[in-house]
């Protein structure tokens, strides 16, 4: 039986489980969501994720939500094949992983998101104006967190040491809408997070998932 | 007998008695290591290394050393399987999954207002700082909602992830706890049938009992 991932490719937290199941080469349906009409918000969606959000995946009798989780479970699943996001098989390592994915969920994203929320969903989903106020004060926080990326970046070619892992991964797709703003500059401005976010943006399994991003392109 | 693990930081912290909690659920000897955050300890050099973004708590095992309160305990959870309480982070990955989109819903959705409002409503006081009405108000529409969800959940199965308390209901338990004893919210918790069963339940668990205790005797 497949995977079924439900959301959008264009939604960064769908498109961060997809860019795993991409990594695993894991079998896997993307069963779209219709937002607009709010299908997300319907009782048979809400059977699938309580607070209404996507993405969710079924697989066999397990249903699962926040991407995170389901990611880690993805990775978990297909253990053992040449692909090795967790580092299962190095306690120490696996450890790092834990606290860059956690690193990833607590400093960065919250400091990313309203810069993505106000400088693309805001104009492009509600027809507003940017709340710069909004921005700016993220963009200092988000600045403060790529410091320490830049300091532990000098150390280790990745987050959580010298390998790729989900606590890479979960990065990608904030970042790309990022890189699409003026504030692109915060990596940009970074020697060693810029290295690290190129690097990581041009694997394969990105690469598949990224044309799917299209928030704020111009039509 | 093995090195205990070391916590750095206050137990009146939430995140560190996170952390204290699940070491506790687990069986898991540990020292805590007093930081002296009045006088800016958690911003030296000595324990940036240790925790580069200058937060606590900060956790070593052996030559391991970890941050982020979630990330510690799945760690603990995952090194100490045999030790304690076995099922905290389930006993077999499908268990652990659910499991773990529960913690992800604490971290992604009823973190951030509970915490605004723990500061605002607990803390701020007590620093003599002002109170900010309307991110207090904004917060409790937020957390209100939240937990009409969590209300429907606790209808279906008697803690988050199913009939047995996990990690994905201890990681509630700081926040929700300053809600009910220091910011007089507990009407949050006692306005919901279920929500108030399950708030009784874990909130009456012996290792919870501990940590207030240390947060009591560190005063």
């Amino acid at each position: 039986m497949t995977i079924k991932l439900y959301g959008v490719a264009m939604s960064t937290c769908t498109a961060k489980v997809l860019a795993c199941l991409h990594e695993y080469g894991a079998e896997f349906e993307l069963v779209p969501v219709n937002l607009q009409n709010g299908e997300h918000k319907q009782p048979a969606f809400l059977a699938k994720n309580p607070f209404g959000q996507i993405p969710a995946l079924e697989d066999g009798d397990l249903t699962l939500f926040e991407s995170r989780s389901i990611s880690t479970y993805v990775a978990e699943k297909f253990k053992g094949s040449s692909c090795d996001l967790l580092r299962s098989q190095n306690p120490k390592e696996a450890a790092l992983v834990k606290t860059w994915m956690e690193v990833e969920s607590q400093q960065f994203s919250p400091a990313i998101s309203p810069i993505f929320y106000q400088s693309i969903i805001v104009p492009i989903l509600y027809g507003g104006s940017p709340n710069q106020a909004i921005i700016d004060e993220s963009a200092a926080k988000l600045g403060k967190v790529l410091d320490v990326y830049e300091k532990k970046l000098s150390s280790s070619k990745y987050l959580a040491g010298d390998f790729y892992s989900l606590a890479d991964l979960h990065h990608l797709t904030y970042i790309y809408y990022l890189m699409k703003t003026p504030y692109g500059k915060l990596i940009n401005e970074r020697p060693r997070v810029k290295a690290w976010w190129e690097d990581i943006s041009s694997r394969p399994a990105f690469k598949k998932v990224a044309p799917g991003l299209t928030l704020g392109d111009k039509n | 007998m093995a090195t205990p693990v070391t916590v750095h930081g206050p137990p009146l912290s939430t995140a560190v008695s996170r952390v204290l909690a699940c070491l506790i659920e687990k069986d898991v000897p540990f020292q805590l290591i007093p930081v002296n955050m009045a006088k800016g300890e958690h911003k030296s050099p000595d324990f940036l290394k240790i925790q580069p973004f200058g937060q606590v708590p900060a956790f070593q095992d052996e030559a391991t050393s970890l941050f982020e309160s979630r990330a510690i305990c799945r760690y603990i959870c995952e090194k100490y399987p045999e030790k304690g309480n076995k099922g905290l982070y389930g006993t077999n990955p499908l268990a652990k999954a659910s499991i773990d989109q529960w913690v992800e819903a604490e971290g992604q959705s009823f973190n951030p207002p509970s915490s605004v409002l723990v500061f605002q409503l607990a803390f701020a006081p007590r620093m003599k700082l002002k109170q900010d009405q309307s991110l207090i108000s904004q917060n409790e529409t937020k957390l209100e909602k939240l937990l009409g969800v969590y209300e429907k959940r606790l209808g279906e199965s008697r803690f988050l992830a199913g009939d047995d308390f996990s990690l994905a209901d201890l990681s509630h338990l700081p926040n929700a706890h300053y809600l009910v004893n220091a910011a007089e919210r507990e009407e949050l918790f006692t306005s919901k049938k279920n929500v108030e069963r399950w708030w009784g339940e874990i909130s009456s668990r012996d290792s919870w009992k501990k940590v207030v205790d240390m947060q009591k005797q560190s005063t």
